[in-house]
């Protein structure tokens, strides 16, 4: 075996000619001159490595950064109002009162669940749980939001089982409560299905830590388990190329993770914290030692040195390259007081986590890299980090945008009496996006640690955050690709208001967004025309809400072959609320209640579940968006909530209002009466429109009939149009449409229920 | 009747996180000399009549395919017991 040779900066400045293959690490000829000219010489290859990864799309948001600046820009004092921490960091964070602060965030690992659907969803979740960790929180909660191909397609099933079993299995041994997100089947996700992970931790305002690397002197530390040669290039090579169809798989070495191992690094991290044994801090993910150690230094005092000799390697055999790309899970990297180091390391002995001092922070506004006593790296931290390639990506309004926004289902033949909408409505409910998730729920423990308020299938995840007054967060994810491949300017809004208002839904005030934006290729114009349209409707609706945008990830080359994904602008909004005990569940409970419709009702069906279930269509516009409406709704049950007014609150989404009527009905069992006609001559549409329509802005709540009076008075004072739509009844176990059909509610259940067990087995505990 | 035993290991280059478990509780038990443990699996497969060449071949197919994980595992032997 011949030893391998470090290429250093000396030999790099001594033979500029060398041949590097910096195609095959994903550099294009002129962001490699690009690296030359910032150099002044060709780079060493450990400096190639670095690069290479630094300037992925994944890491420098290359193709992105000029829209994303809107987050930025469209911003009110409203909106920074509670904002402790907002973009730019490891995770957002939220002032939440009485001292506390949440932060949270959502990030893809698309790629991944798709080579390796076990680890690549299990990784997805050990990732975003340590920027939480890293922002100085503890993790109370996760969520997922997941697309799949369709959902009788044969590796559906391999994918669905590693994804789900992946997420449950670290999700579960990190003993981290699953409540909420969303689940889509749709052939565009096929081979390339999304897994889009939220974390979220609490912390108190004073623990608040960030990834700067800060004090002459102070030592670098790169503690958690050990460096090896997990997925290797994943950041660049995984992230941001596309799989190829009719070729074989592509299939690197992928990261495996250890939950128990990433447990024990949460209690670590917290006592390091708690000890003030921890200056600035870091967690390694995409990019590994490259990253932290050029971001860390970009957002301090600018230099840093490091000896790559005193990494703990898993395998003796790796090269210093591999070292600095290498992506290894559950590590962390901080920078400590050179008097602290001994508080530090007798905090990670106590934990049995492996800890070593790399280096140390200097001002040199360098960042240098000894290996074997040689010099391997010296470059401008910020060239690395910071400073990389922007594009202004062509783009080019679809051409195929306007014919598909003239296909509008208004073609179709609406039904003419109570057996064919009765016929409809059991299509929808059993159709595999308006299906019952149970199947994928049921693995995850939603109830670990004992703070769980709501979960999935309530609209929104609560969480409570201190035992003693009840002070919590509401969480709901939500993305539409139906509606953004019609409108992805509209597509971006409707999922940001449906998240708003599942929030607002379950009683809480909301206050931040996280985003995670999967698209296509930003290579193709029309992609990007997409995601432009996306951000801007997203930027704009966030201003009128008056709720910032506090972190998240774009995840571009999403597609199959030459075929993008819709447009997935994944939207996770975080609301408060002063005591959970005051949620509002998403059904009924007792007899007798009224049940009544917040909003007015359009007829709205382009992009429907009844359009795609019913009549397997994808054209049209879909639904108008009213932000003063939202917020009107917003706030009415808010007040209700702290009145304890209502006794339920259900917002109607996808499916419109009959799916809303059985979310209602099937979340306890209790059934109801129901009726359209007022919906009908008040707002003048069909009983289609009012029972399907996906017009928002609209919410069913129940109010028990003592406070009928008092609720019916807050919403002539708010404004909010209202309607008696029904009665809970207890008793029949049946939901009645009044004139049209009745369905008993067992085979409610059934329909809704039986969908995806048919395709991939029996439900845990079900 | 015979038995081909197929012996699958985690790929090298990736953590082995109860193998890593194993080796530190070890070393906790004070077998300092044991600085590293992985954990594969065995397949023993019972075969009606001879084992030819060809189910040999046919057997590297399914160690591959279904026995194992190809992404993260790797078949390290196909061999007939004695």
């Amino acid at each position: 075996m011949t030893e391998h040779i470090p290429d250093t900066v000396e030999n790099a400045a001594a033979t500029p000619e060398k041949d590097q293959p910096y195609h095959l690490l994903g550099l294009k000829p002129d962001e490699y001159q690009r690296i030359r000219d910032i150099l002044g010489r060709r780079p060493t290859s450990g400096e190639l490595a670095m690069y290479s990864v630094m300037w992925s799309e994944h890491c420098s948001y290359k193709s992105s950064k000029v829209h994303l600046r809107q987050f930025g820009q469209k911003v009110s004092p409203e909106m920074t109002k509670h904002l402790m921490v907002g973009m730019g960091e490891n995770a957002g964070v939220v002032d939440i009162g009485e001292g506390w602060a949440v932060t949270f965030k959502i990030e893809s690992h698309n790629h991944p669940s798709y080579i390796e659907p076990f680890q690549g969803a299990a990784t997805g979740v050990g990732g975003i749980v340590r920027d939480i960790i890293s922002m100085g929180a503890r993790p109370v909660a996760v969520m997922d939001a997941l697309r799949f191909g369709a959902i009788d397609h044969p590796d559906t099933n391999r994918v669905i089982n590693g994804v789900v079993s992946g997420i449950s299995f670290y999700g579960n041994c990190l003993g981290l409560p699953n409540i909420g997100g969303e689940t889509w089947f749709d052939p565009v996700y096929q081979a390339n299905p999304l897994v889009n992970a939220l974390a979220v931790g609490a912390l108190r305002h004073e623990d608040l830590h960030l990834a700067n690397a800060k004090g002459v002197g102070n030592l670098v530390v790169l503690f958690g388990a050990r460096t090896g040669g997990d997925g290797i290039g994943g950041a660049s090579i995984l992230a941001s190329d596309t799989f190829a169809e009719g070729g074989p798989t592509k299939r690197p070495a992928v990261q495996v993770g250890d939950p128990f191992a990433e447990k024990v690094l949460i209690e670590c991290c917290l006592e390091l914290f708690a000890g003030d044994c921890v200056e600035g801090i870091q967690d390694l993910g995409a990019a590994g030692i490259s990253c932290a150690t050029s971001e860390l230094a970009s957002n301090g005092d600018g230099g840093m040195f490091v000896t790559l000799d005193n990494v703990l390697l898993r395998d003796p055999t790796l090269t210093a390259e591999e070292i600095l790309m290498s992506e290894s899970q559950e590590r962390m990297m901080a920078i400590v007081r050179p008097e602290k180091l001994d508080a530090f390391l007798a905090v990670t002995t106590k934990w049995d986590v492996e800890a070593s001092v790399l280096g140390e922070v200097t001002d040199t506004g360098r960042l240098v890299i000894e290996w074997k006593g040689q010099t391997i790296v010296d470059v401008d931290p910020r060239t690395v980090a910071i400073d990389g390639p922007v594009y202004n990506r062509p783009m080019e309004y679809p051409a195929w945008l306007d014919a598909l926004q003239a296909d509008s289902p208004a073609k179709f033949d609406r039904a003419t009496g109570g057996d064919e909408l009765k016929k409809q409505f059991l299509a929808i409910l059993g159709s595999p996006n308006e299906a019952d998730t149970d199947w994928i729920t049921n693995q995850y423990d939603y109830y670990v640690m004992g703070n769980t308020a709501l979960h999935t299938p309530d609209g929104a995840g609560m969480i409570r955050i201190d035992e003693e007054s009840g002070l919590g967060v509401a969480l709901a994810t939500d993305a539409n690709g139906r509606y953004c491949q019609l409108d992805p300017y509209l597509g971006a809004q409707l999922a940001l208001v449906e998240a708003y208002r599942n929030v607002a839904s379950s009683g809480a005030t909301p206050m931040a967004v996280s985003d995670c934006l999967n698209f296509g290729s930003p290579e193709n114009p029309e992609v990007m025309w997409q995601f432009a349209r996306a951000v801007e409707g997203l930027a704009d609706g966030c201003l009128e809400l008056g709720i910032p945008v506090t972190g998240g990830n774009v995840s571009f080359y999403n597609q199959t072959g030459d075929v993008p994904i819709h447009p997935t602008p994944v939207v996770a909004v975080l609301g408060s609320i002063d005591n959970v005990a005051r949620r509002l569940p998403s059904g009924w409970q007792d007899d007798g209640e009224n049940l009544y419709l917040l909003g007015v009702t359009h007829d709205e069906l382009g992009g429907s579940a009844w359009a795609g279930a019913v009549h397997n269509h994808l054209g049209g516009l879909p639904p108008r968006v009213d932000f003063d409406s939202e917020k009107n709704v917003a706030g009415l049950l808010s007040a209700a909530a702290l009145e304890g007014l209502v006794t339920s609150a259900t917002d109607l989404g996808t499916g419109g209002f009959l799916r809303a009527v059985t979310d209602g009905v099937l979340r306890f069992g209790v059934g109801a009466r129901v009726w359209i006609d007022e919906i009908m001559d008040r707002d003048g549409v069909d009983s289609t429109a009012a029972l399907f329509s996906e017009t928002q802005a609209r919410v069913l709540v129940s109010v028990a009939r003592e406070d009928d009076v008092k609720f019916r008075g807050l919403c002539d004072g708010r404004n909010v149009p209202v309607l008696r739509v029904g009665v809970t009844d207890s008793t029949s176990g049946v939901l009645e449409v009044q004139g049209l059909f009745d369905i008993p509610v067992a085979e409610l259940a059934r329909v809704h229920r039986g969908t995806l067990p048919a395709h991939f087995g029996p439900v845990v505990g079900g | 009747m015979a038995t081909v035993i197929v012996d699958v290991m985690p790929k090298e280059v990736l953590l082995d996180p109860a193998g890593k478990a194993t080796a530190r509780a070890l070393q906790r038990f004070g077998d300092g000399e044991i600085t590293d443990v992985r954990i594969g699996k065995r397949f023993e497969l019972t075969i009606d009549g001879e084992v030819t060449p060809k189910l040999l071949e046919h057997i590297g197919e399914i160690a591959k395919d279904v026995l194992s994980n190809e992404v993260i595992e790797d078949v390290v032997s196909i061999r007939v017991a004695d």
